[in-house]
């Protein structure tokens, strides 16, 4: 799952850490995200469940990550989505968040503003999850 | 509040047209006779419908108290309860890691004193209700008993169901606290406890559900959680109890995905084989053991964020399905549910279509109408065969114990793989068109995110549920509490010993969920999946 597909065309392929960030344990959506992005030819960091800030900005140090996806489905969003651009920024990393899962519109300015780069819902289809990963990494 | 409604008056089975019509129609084994294809009782819905029970839960205990109280005053006939993942997790609302998610995705319950406050006002020896918890299933269990007996209502007289399967969540839900040795020794405590002592209890409800949400397909669904109720009959049978003593208290518990015949017959055959195997392979003799009974919820991952009113549409043909199939309780999704936790109206519009169901169809006036239909019979057949091929191989894994064989298939990642695999399949198949999901991938125009008014659980819950705990602490006696704690860990680490009345000594001294988590974790240890992709 190293090699770059002929889709990414020019560069390193875009390395991504994905993690459900907090208790939440739904990761049907997180797994089959990481699958869409591995066959758009990006390298997936999967780290599964109960991650916090500090396991995920270890991962993103040690693999080097260009993108940081994160995953939840419990309405813990607005706080937990800021906090984890904060926890990033705290930590001198220039690495832009995704939020996926259950966000409603109108929580989509709070989300913004607060730094997230792209946000993920209910019926995104591959294009657009390849897409949105790929804005937040050439913003 | 009745829990039961009298339909007896044998002049009600008519269509709408005025045509008497019989209870049962067709051959070959009846509707309440061994294997229960047709289903477990003779004349079904005729004599009791089934129980319209309404999942509900958030904010703090009071805010769904509140709803509580709505749901019996419209019609609901039993009450369920989410809670949320601090809780679900055996986390206190103040534990750093419940930041951001205390009474979002359910109710926060701390003590028993949130547990009082989430039953205020409402007659324990009246009205059944089921609790969704696992991990932490044996102390929210103590904190009800602890409520009830407070209110004078003994636990014998308690009737509800604890979902306490924790085997589905490390292959499907993964809300899991400890190993799942330990964590089957709990289950096996509950069963042993509510089999002595509240023999009106259903101390496990053995769940496809959520194996269904996290992906699986029907067949999956079918074989994992009829392969998890053998290994908890294995268990308890290894614990010491007679299977008869404790299998007619099982109760399980179905999705009801889109599919409408494929679920049908899933239903079908989940009754055929459980009868089966409890008689012939398990020993058992009482009838009641052989009767699979089941709850069933509408497949909330099939309701769309795109247009949402167009869930009601899915919803009631779901619906539709776990009633055809002989479901014994029914949640149905609230249209919204995609978007946040259901407001009440949503809510209430869900329960009225189970009422438009039982009420306006006819559906309820003959039993497993569907039966003889060929298509469904078939279905029935193709899903038991494949279920039977999972069955095999799990045995093969446990070299002839389906719970050996079960634990092999946790350990190894195998459950979360086969899972995963078809969740991606569906996925695909949506993504290239060649599964049409109606206002996805299709059929998009009429979409209108200004008209959604939702539900929000704002910090202020948090912060309020934080001082709550905060309170309880205070004016507790914490010697009395360091004692049963104390208790807890000494009975912990002893496997033959019960734990529940630890787990009730020290509810009832205010120790905190949290804590008593962590008394337990200090014996158990915890448990970290093998992540797959």
């Amino acid at each position: 799952m190293k090699e770059a597909s002929p889709s990414e065309g020019h560069g390193n392929p875009i390395r991504i850490v994905l993690a459900k960030l907090g208790l939440d344990g739904h990761d049907r959506g997180l797994k089959v995200v990481a699958r869409m992005l591995r066959d758009a030819g990006m390298e997936v960091v999967y780290l599964g469940l109960r991650q916090t800030t500090e396991t995920i900005i270890e991962a993103v140090e040690q693999e080097d990550a260009d993108v940081v996806g994160i995953s939840m489905l419990n309405a813990g969003h607005l706080t937990l989505g800021p906090r984890m651009v904060a926890a990033l920024a705290d930590a001198g990393l220039d690495v832009p968040v995704v939020v996926g899962g259950i966000v409603p519109d109108e929580d989509l300015p709070a989300m913004s503003a607060a730094g997230v780069a792209g946000v993920l819902g209910p019926g995104a289809s591959a294009d657009e999850v390849v897409a949105c990963v790929r804005a937040a990494c050439r913003p | 509040m009745a829990e039961r409604e009298d339909r007896t008056l044998t002049d009600r089975f008519r269509t709408v047209s005025g045509i008497p019509v019989d209870a049962v129609y067709g051959d070959g084994p009846a509707p309440g006779e061994y294997p229960y294809t047709r289903g477990v009782h003779a004349d079904m819905y005729r004599s009791r419908l089934w129980t319209m029970r309404m999942f509900a839960g958030f904010g703090t205990a009071g805010d769904t108290n509140a709803r509580f109280h709505e749901l019996l005053k419209v019609g609901g006939t039993g009450l369920s309860t989410a809670f949320d993942m601090p809780t679900l997790m055996g986390r206190d609302s103040d534990h750093d890691c419940a930041l951001g998610e205390v009474g979002r995705a359910g109710v926060a319950v701390d003590t028993v004193e949130d547990m009082a406050d989430l039953f205020a006002g409402i007659d324990l020896g009246a009205v059944s209700t089921s609790m969704t918890i696992n991990g932490p299933a044996p102390i929210l269990l103590a904190m009800y008993v602890a409520v009830a007996e407070d209110g004078g209502v003994d636990r014998g007289r308690l009737a509800g169901t604890l979902q306490n399967d924790i085997l589905k969540e490390y292959q499907a839900q993964k809300e899991y606290l400890f190993p799942p040795r330990p964590s089957v020794r709990l289950v096996t405590d509950v069963i042993r406890f509510t089999t002595a002592e509240m023999p009106r209890w259903n101390p496990v409800s053995i769940s496809g559900y959520h194996i269904r949400e996290a992906g699986s397909t029907a067949a999956q669904e079918l074989a994992f959680t009829l392969a998890n109720g053998f290994a908890y009959v294995e268990a308890a049978v290894a614990a010491g109890l007679d299977v008869d003593h404790f299998a007619p208290r099982l109760s399980f518990f179905f999705n009801s995905h889109l599919d409408f015949f494929e679920e049908v017959g899933k239903f079908r055959a989940a009754r055929r084989i459980w009868a089966r195997w409890m008689r012939d392979r398990y020993g058992a003799t009482d009838e009641r053991s052989l009767k699979l009974r089941f709850h069933t919820q509408t497949a909330g991952v099939s309701l769309t964020a795109q247009q949402p009113e167009v869930n009601v549409a899915r919803v009631a043909l779901q619906a539709l399905a776990g009633v055809l199939g002989g479901t014994q309780s029914l949640h149905t999704d609230a249209f919204d549910e995609a978007l946040a936790l259901p407001t009440e109206n949503a809510a209430r519009i869900a329960l009225r279509t189970q009422q438009v169901i039982a009420h306006e169809t006819g559906v309820a006036n003959v039993v497993d109408p569907l039966g003889g239909s060929a298509y469904v019979e078939w279905m029935t057949d193709e899903l038991e065969r494949r279920a039977e091929s999972v069955f095999a191989h799990l045995e093969d894994q446990g070299d002839g114990s389906i719970l050996e064989g079960v634990h092999a298939g946790i350990e190894s990642g195998w459950f979360a793989g086969e899972i995963a695999d078809a969740a991606y399949r569906y996925e695909r198949e949506v993504n290239a068109g060649e599964r049409i999901v109606v206002g996805v991938n299709a059929f998009t125009d009429g979409d209108d995110p200004d008209a959604r008014r939702l539900l929000r659980i704002g910090q202020d819950t948090e912060d309020l549920q934080r001082k709550r705990l905060a309170a309880v602490r205070q004016a507790r006696d914490d010697a009395a509490v360091a004692t049963a704690l104390a208790r807890v860990v000494a009975d912990a680490a002893e496997p033959t010993t019960n734990l529940m009345p630890a787990l009730l000594d020290a509810v009832r001294a205010r120790a905190s969920l949290g804590e008593i988590v962590d008394a337990l974790e200090a014996v158990f240890g915890t448990w970290t999946e093998k992540a797959v992709v």
